[in-house]
């Protein structure tokens, strides 16, 4: 059965008399426990179509269903880590977790299963000791991670990460990768994720979706990635299957820069 | 949006003043407390000459004959009792400014606590929709502009009883910045914030209590500080209606029996209690928006 299905999405924004294709005509077929990266230049509308399964836009034109129902509204069985970790600033850490935890679990945990769930998530993302901190007050990798821990404590039946890794350095970046895969080991929930990162995306994904340049953007290339799981990113680096789907995201990335270098 | 215009009215100008109250949270204990008084010295000293100059300056220009205005001396000669002891009471008309100002606060708390439930509440409303702002602002604009006295005659007509007229005059002068203001807030509420609560699906009043009072709330309290200036320079207009003990009234009465020298006390004391007002919501704006800036 098909979980997730975004058939003939296009998305146009008006302001004004001036109307811009920003999507156009996206199909993808996503399978239940799927690990999905989406790829593509900054500003080709990578947020935009995760906002579109959020639920946040509306389609211009054509249907996004999850499990045969059509989305049309946000809701915490998506949650979002967002590009620019949207924590509430007047929120400590701990209660920018829990505001999550209390509306989604508020009628089927008790007040100290919750508190534990709180801190089991922070845990994850090694934010405990920030737990009382303000957003003002840690750094904005830190931030991230709080912002990756509260959607975590949805239980979402789809993860949208939004670059959720962009402003981490390399360790921190690594870990949390490790956590995401291990979370999405044991939940077997669906991920997407945009990213920049090539590396990151073969790690992580199942297929890679690879989009054209905007405006008007659409789906270039989808890459399965054919490696097992559990992986290992150090044996995945001499892995022959792991440098091909590299070398034909980043032939991708690199034919499409250069087309739009030459065209502007 | 008006807020700009909104946010340095003249009601709330006494800005030099501000620095005099903002003593340092933790004073460092190593600097002593020779440190402290010569800091405080420094904060309360220039007012004092100022206050000095102009108190000299004042009873010069108008100790010559036939001169309009009493002098500081002649006030001090005539209404010193007024002003050393402010809670004295004699009579059922024969109290001290202290217990006036205690009234004239109540029926402001009445008028205003109902403007600022009313005034973030419509607000928060208008502020949802880019429609209804553009609908209700100018005329908001325009109904702001109006004086408190202005007001007497709509309200008595409406309320055919001075009580509540008197309340209604404070609160239709105080609601318009704190709808503006609140309306100005919500309009300014990232959209990340929205987009949190969208996932979240808080509900209205979730979304009203968690996301947009804290995320307005600069907004809201700017509002409010200058709505409570408002409210308190509408107790003289509210007072020429109710009577009674009121140091608006008092006014009005010292007015209509000449006595000019109470009037200039009972101005210091609207004066002092209206900067007090203001400095006390912006200290409560102050702490419940903390965080909110970071
Ligand atoms: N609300 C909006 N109104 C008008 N145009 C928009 C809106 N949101 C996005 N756009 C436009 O859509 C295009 C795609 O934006 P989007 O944020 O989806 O890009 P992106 O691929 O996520 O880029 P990045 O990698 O830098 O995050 C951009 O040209 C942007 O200007
Ligand atoms: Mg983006």
């Amino acid at each position: 059965m098909k979980y997730l299905q975004i058939d003939r999405v296009c998305k146009s924004f008006i302001s004004g008399p001036k109307v811009t294709e920003v999507l156009s005509d996206i199909r993808l077929t996503i399978e239940k426990g799927e690990f999905v990266s989406i790829i593509g230049h900054s500003g080709c509308g990578k947020s935009t179509l995760l906002n579109l399964i959020a639920g946040l836009t509306e389609v211009t034109t054509g249907a996004i269903k999850l499990e045969g129902r059509e989305v049309n509204a946000p809701g915490p069985d998506r949650a979002v880590v967002f590009q620019n970790h949207s924590l509430l600033p007047w929120l400590t850490v701990y209660d920018n977790v829990k505001l999550a935890v209390t509306k989604v679990f508020g009628s089927t945990k008790s007040r100290a299963e919750r508190r534990d769930w709180i801190m089991q998530n922070l845990d994850l993302v090694q934010m405990t000791h920030a737990a009382d901190k303000r957003p003002g007050e840690i750094s904005g990798g830190m931030r991230q991670r709080v912002g990756i821990a509260r959607a975590l404590a949805m239980e979402p039946k789809i993860l949208l990460l939004d670059e959720p890794f962009g402003a981490l350095d390399a360790l921190t970046r690594a870990h949390l990768q490790d956590a995401v895969m291990d979370i999405h080991a044991r939940l077997g929930n669906t991920m997407i994720m945009i990213t920049h990162d090539v590396d990151e995306a073969v790690l992580l994904a199942d297929r890679i979706v690879m989009m054209t340049n905007g405006p008007a953007a659409t789906i270039g290339e989808v890459l399965p990635v054919p490696i097992p799981r559990p992986r290992d990113r150090i044996a995945l680096a001499s892995q022959p299957d792991y440098v091909r789907a590299r070398e034909a995201v980043l032939r991708f990335l690199y034919e499409r820069h250069r087309f739009v270098e030459a065209a502007e | 949006m008006s807020i700009v215009a909104l946010k340095s009215p003249p009601e709330n100008a006494p800005k030099p003043s501000a620095k005099v109250i903002s003593l340092p949270a933790t004073p460092n204990p190593q600097l002593g407390v020779r440190r402290i008084l010569s800091d405080l010295g420094a904060m309360v000293l220039p007012p004092l000459v100022v206050l000095m100059v102009l108190l000299a300056v004042w009873q010069v220009a108008f100790s010559g004959e036939g001169s309009g205005l009493p002098t500081p001396a002649a006030v001090w000669a005539e209404s010193a009792d007024l002003i050393l002891d402010p809670f004295y009471v004699y009579g059922t008309q024969d109290i001290g400014l202290g217990w006036r100002v205690l009234t004239s606060l109540e029926r402001v708390a009445y008028g205003f606590g109902l403007a600022a439930v009313v005034g973030v509440l419509v607000g928060a409303v208008i502020g949802q929709s880019a429609l209804m702002m553009r609908g209700f602002d100018p005329i908001f604009q325009v109904l702001r502009t109006v004086p408190p006295l202005a007001w007497l005659p709509i309200s008595l007509a409406a309320f055919m009883d001075s009580r509540p007229s008197a309340i209604f005059v404070i609160f239709i002068t105080a609601i318009w910045p704190i709808i503006i203001n609140t309306a100005a807030g919500v309009r300014a509420i990232p959209q990340d914030y929205r987009n949190v609560a969208a996932v979240l699906r808080l509900n209205q009043v979730e979304f009203f209590w968690k996301i947009m009072v804290p995320s307005a709330a600069p907004y809201i309290f700017s509002g409010l500080r200058i709505g409570v200036g408002l409210s308190w320079l509408a107790i003289v207009a509210a007072e020429m209606l109710t009577g009674g003990v009121g140091i608006g009234f008092f006014i009005w009465d010292a007015w209509n029996s000449s006595r000019l020298t109470d009037i200039m006390v009972a101005l210091v004391y609207i004066g002092v209690t209206g900067f007090v007002l203001d400095r006390l919501v912006a200290f409560i704006g102050r702490v419940v928006s903390r965080g909110t800036a970071a």
